[in-house]
């Protein structure tokens, strides 16, 4: 049985923050979880809080890119917030670059960026 | 090896047969690469590279064993890993190798990834017999 990641929930943003270091397993969990999450909470963002992660292999940010292309896919949008710069150097030497990824440096300008972009996108 | 382990302690074994297995392999070499004071860009290297491979030995290889540890040449300190497996081997080293490539259900950035990423890199494999694939990454 391997661990799940909370999801939670601010307005119609989902927030996940990964605070240890996941299993494969509970990578592709994750990916599931918040597909099922953005539709039956009917989100409009997803921030993925990566701050304390070390390491970022090849699944991992594939992950990333999925979610990010899976919540496309149900109208919401991703951003990845708190990627080191040790992480960022070593993900664009693996061959990575995460092009469709929309990033932010902390969480705050990751919650701006997805309220900006429902603004624009949507005017309420 | 490229390097002889250093002269004052043994390396460390893991088994590689679980998915949890590939956490251990990770925290094996990030205490090992802190020790060997890497720099913080070069030990985050080290262990990306180090889980590519150990993924790599379970699901391509079906599961091996890695030994990691301190190593000197020429009055150089470095961290080594070594990833070993009796799988079906790579019949083609160079098509492995590529960008892109992949033979499982990857992003085929695993070997190539894995060696961009470290100082030396050693691919050792047979058809049939197995894998055995040697990083390291020395200290500044």
């Amino acid at each position: 049985m391997s661990e799940r990641v909370p999801v939670l929930r601010i307005g119609d943003i989902l927030l996940v923050s990964i605070q240890v270091d996941l299993e494969d397993q509970a990578v592709l969990n994750l990916q599931e979880d918040l597909a099922d999450q953005i539709v039956t909470r009917a989100a409009r963002g997803v921030v993925i809080d990566i701050t304390a992660v070390e390491i970022v292999d090849s699944f991992v940010g594939r992950m990333l890119a999925t979610i990010a292309s899976i919540s496309r896919l149900l109208d919401a949008e991703t951003v990845v917030v708190g990627m080191r710069p040790a992480v960022a150097i070593t993900l664009v030497e693996l061959g990575l670059s995460l092009g469709g990824v929309r990033t932010a440096l902390d969480l705050e300008k990751g919650l701006a960026l997805l309220r900006r972009s429902a603004s624009g996108a949507d005017p309420r | 090896m490229t390097a002889a382990w250093a002269a004052d302690e043994e390396p460390q074994t893991q088994n590689i047969a679980h998915n949890d297995d590939v956490v251990r392999a990770r925290q094996q070499v990030r205490t090992l690469a802190q020790r060997c004071r890497l720099s913080l860009v070069d030990q985050t290297k080290f262990i990306t590279a180090a889980s590519e491979l150990a993924r790599n030995t379970l699901v391509y290889g079906g599961g091996g064993e890695l030994r990691s540890g301190l190593v000197e040449r020429e009055g150089r300190r470095g961290v080594a890993a070594v990833f070993e497996d009796s799988g079906p081997g790579i019949p083609d080293i160079d098509l492995a190798m590529t960008d892109g490539w992949t033979s499982g259900g990857g992003l085929g950035l695993g070997l190539s990834g894995a060696r961009r990423l470290v100082d030396d890199f050693v691919l050792d494999t047979e058809v049939g017999r197995g894998t055995t694939v040697t990083i390291v990454k020395w200290a500044r």
